[in-house]
């Protein structure tokens, strides 16, 4: 297999067709015969629709062509890493003791060791692998919980992606440490990047994951996640999402999760930098008395733009549902927040909250916000809400009247509307570092580093702000 | 003289308010200032205390020394002038506890000291609290949020107490409070008063007054000191309202 990219200038979508149709064999050389069998089905339906584009519905507020227009190297193998692998994936967050996967540039990096079973029985590890030693399960979850038809870069995924992390909790198994993917792009040249995760949680089971997704140096990249969730019965699952790429960047992350009966998840979607990013959550509500916190708070500045689209399906009866992003928005950023609630007409008895917050702190930053509510159950208790503001004026006039700075006083305001979504993180010592973290970005000191984002800066020294924020 | 405000012009939205108001107080002094509504007494804590918005379109304030105008709202209050809120505002997320070392190191820094060490900051909390009998865990919670309207204003003197201003302008503090609150806030006032320090307090009531006795009481008509006199003049009004004052202004203004 060569490993050198297309070098012609055809469009990012021609030359994915193109390769598909040339290295089909190479691209499913490990896969299990459902998931080869899917990608033909993805293709064709790639093929009929293409990259989304302002003329979708869906897409109307993201100017995602400004992305796929671009051109791109893709590579059917990994590449050799440019720098030093262990220095740029350590993540030391004190008293945070993670099981780290590193994914660099979309391939899983310990490539001796792909899989690994934990004592208790938790399994982790690359997917590619996992298909070989887990076939039934992969081909039980896989492309089943998210809907590979949904838009172009789903199709797309599901069509080509190689690589991709696979977590498995058993029944029973509550894993104690979190799981934390460290995803980073380090090259020095333009990358379509695509990865697959699959996470099964078996019954009674328990597992947080961080992912991160970090890039490291000022290239533009366009990554395509796709990551695909089972939540057995009374399960319980965290998924905490931390976004910190370059501005040059784009990011699309589609995230299905199937919950079943009693089960409960949180994500927490913490976006602190990006060029343009756009984060599909689909959530099933599949079996009764679960709950799930869909949470996220975005912090973009200069020119960048988000776009969270948030689907809750409520299919069974007695769910709930607490779905809140709060934002910042600086310069000429841009965000959309887009909350579906789905109500079936079984589903009695169903609870759904959606919140969206933001502060705007400049007139030339935008936000368009819209809740999209179908509601087919008649016993139904549902509320949404929107807001949009500045900061509030009278507060800043009264903390400088008490000696505070304009700029510590707009800090302190900042942080207080963030907090309410930091305030949900439950592991502390990550919640201690995200915490840092916001206050860095608030402060406008927090940048692309040469890190894992949660190290970045200086790590050994603890952050401060000139405000003791730990008394909040 | 630790204050003096010389033919003071304030607008808002281009609508004069103050219309030439000349005041001057003494280290030491408390000055109490009355008058009816809407004639322009919060308007000139505004101006006082550096709120945006109010247009400064003549005149002179000196504090210390310095023409304080133009001067940022945060370098007034670290020169030593505090407001005590008409209306104090709700700040929903942060806490007492941190506004406050946030605050009372802002004017550490300003005045070259140290930040507080915690303990001695948390001992000073809980004394000042005390002063101002707040018995509730207040200070963990956030800024005004949820408080009652007495508990807005005991606030407010809890926090004049921790920052000890030179300068400390009550906007009817004691509206809204009962009487033994009422005493609190007397209280917190006259602990702090010393012959380094002054008073404004604007009020409605002579009851106040009784509590925290005036060296000067002041008519406030018109965006104007339109009358000044000792303590008694504050029960003059109490007991005849402000008829004859508006009477005595027009007639003197048409000269
Ligand atoms: N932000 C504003 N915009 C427009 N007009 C204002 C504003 N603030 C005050 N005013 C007007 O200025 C005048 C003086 O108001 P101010 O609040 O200073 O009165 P006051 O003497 O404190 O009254 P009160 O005894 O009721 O507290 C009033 O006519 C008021 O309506
Ligand atoms: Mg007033």
């Amino acid at each position: 297999m060569n490993n050198n990219p297309l070098v012609e200038e055809i469009s990012l979508d021609e030359m994915l067709v193109r390769h598909f149709e040339t290295h089909f064999d190479f691209i499913s050389s490990n896969d299990i015969p459902s998931v080869s069998a899917l990608r033909k089905v993805a293709m064709k339906q790639f093929l009929t629709t293409g990259f989304p584009s302002g003329s979708d519905e869906k897409w109307r507020n993201t100017e995602i062509e400004a992305l796929t227009e671009e051109h791109f190297n893709y590579y059917l193998e990994p590449n050799e890493p440019e720098r030093d692998i262990e220095d740029m994936f350590r993540c030391e967050v004190h008293n945070f003791d993670t099981e780290i996967i590193s994914m660099l540039n979309g391939w899983y990096l310990n490539s001796n060791d792909r899989i690994t079973i934990l004592p208790n029985g938790v399994v982790y590890g690359s997917l590619r692998q996992a298909m070989k030693q887990f076939p039934e399960l992969v081909e039980k979850y896989y492309g089943k919980i998210g809907d590979i038809t949904s838009n172009g870069f789903v199709s797309i995924n599901t069509a080509m992606v190689q690589d991709g992390v696979f977590v498995y909790v058993p029944d029973g198994v509550e894993a104690e440490k979190t799981i934390q993917i460290i995803k980073m792009i380090d090259r020095r040249e333009s990358l379509f990047v695509q990865s697959r995760n699959l996470i099964i949680l078996g019954k009674n089971s328990k597992l947080s994951l961080m992912h991160c997704d970090d890039s490291i140096n000022h290239f533009i990249s366009l990554i395509n996640t796709v990551s695909e969730v089972y939540v057995g019965e009374n399960a319980h699952f965290e998924l905490y999402k931390l976004q910190n790429l370059n501005n040059q960047s784009g990011l699309v992350n589609s995230t299905f999760i199937q919950q079943e009966a009693n089960s409960t998840i949180k994500t927490n979607t913490l976006t602190f930098n990006c060029g343009m990013i756009r984060n599909n959550i689909n959530v099933d509500l599949q079996g009764e008395n679960s709950h799930a916190d869909v949470l996220g708070l975005y912090l973009m500045d200069k020119k960048q733009h988000i776009d969270n689209q948030i689907y809750i399906n409520h299919n069974a009866p007695h769910c709930s549902s607490n779905e809140k992003f709060k934002g910042i928005l600086d310069d000429e950023a841009s965000a959309v927040f887009n909350g579906y609630i789905h109500v079936a007409r079984n589903a009695q008895k169903t609870n759904a909250y959606q919140n969206n917050n933001n502060i705007l702190l400049k007139p030339t930053a935008t936000i368009n916000t819209m809740p999209f509510l179908e509601i087919y159950a008649d016993d139904v208790k549902c509320s949404h809400g929107a807001t949009v503001g500045q900061l509030d004026q009278e507060a800043m006039f009264y903390l400088r009247s008490r000696g505070i700075s304009s700029g510590n006083a707009r800090l302190l305001l900042m942080y207080a509307f963030a907090a309410d979504i930091i305030n949900q993180i439950s592991i502390e010592p990550l919640r201690q570092r995200i915490d840092d973290m916001v206050k860095k970005r608030l402060r406008g000191e927090l940048s692309v580093c040469e890190k894992c984002v949660l190290h970045c800066g200086m790590p050994e020294k603890e952050y401060h702000f000139d405000i003791d924020m730990s008394k909040l | 003289m630790l204050l003096n405000i010389k033919s003071l012009h304030v607008a808002i939205n281009g609508k004069e308010i103050i219309k030439g108001l000349n005041l001057g107080v003494n280290q030491g002094e408390v000055h109490a200032i009355m008058g009816p509504n809407g004639t322009g007494k919060s308007t000139l804590a505004a101006a006082i205390t550096g709120r945006e918005g109010y247009e400064i379109t003549q005149g002179e304030i000196w504090f210390k020394g310095r023409n304080i105008i133009g001067m940022p709202a945060e370098e007034r209050a670290n020169e030593g002038i505090f407001l005590s809120f008409q209306y104090p505002v709700e700040i929903p997320g942060v806490s007492m506890t941190n506004f406050m070392r946030t605050a009372l190191n802002a004017q550490r820094e300003y005045r070259g000291l140290p930040s507080i060490p915690a303990g001695e900051f948390l001992k000073m909390m809980e004394e000042k609290k005390n002063l101002v009998e707040i018995h509730s865990k207040l200070t963990n919670r956030s800024v005004n949020e949820g408080f009652s309207g007495g508990e807005k204003k005991k606030n407010e003197i809890f926090q004049m107490a921790m920052l000890q201003p030179s300068l400390a302008i009550l906007d009817e503090t004691d509206s809204g409070l009962d009487i033994d609150a009422l005493k609190v806030v007397a209280k917190g006032v006259n602990e702090l008063r010393s012959n380094d320090n002054a008073f404004i307090v604007i009020t409605h009531y002579q009851r106040l007054l009784d509590f925290i006795v005036p060296d000067f009481v002041h008519v406030l008509y018109d965006g104007k000191i339109v009358k000044s006199g000792g303590k008694n003049l504050a029960l003059e009004l109490e007991e005849k309202g402000y008829e004859w004052i508006k009477e005595q202004y027009q007639a003197t203004s048409e000269l």
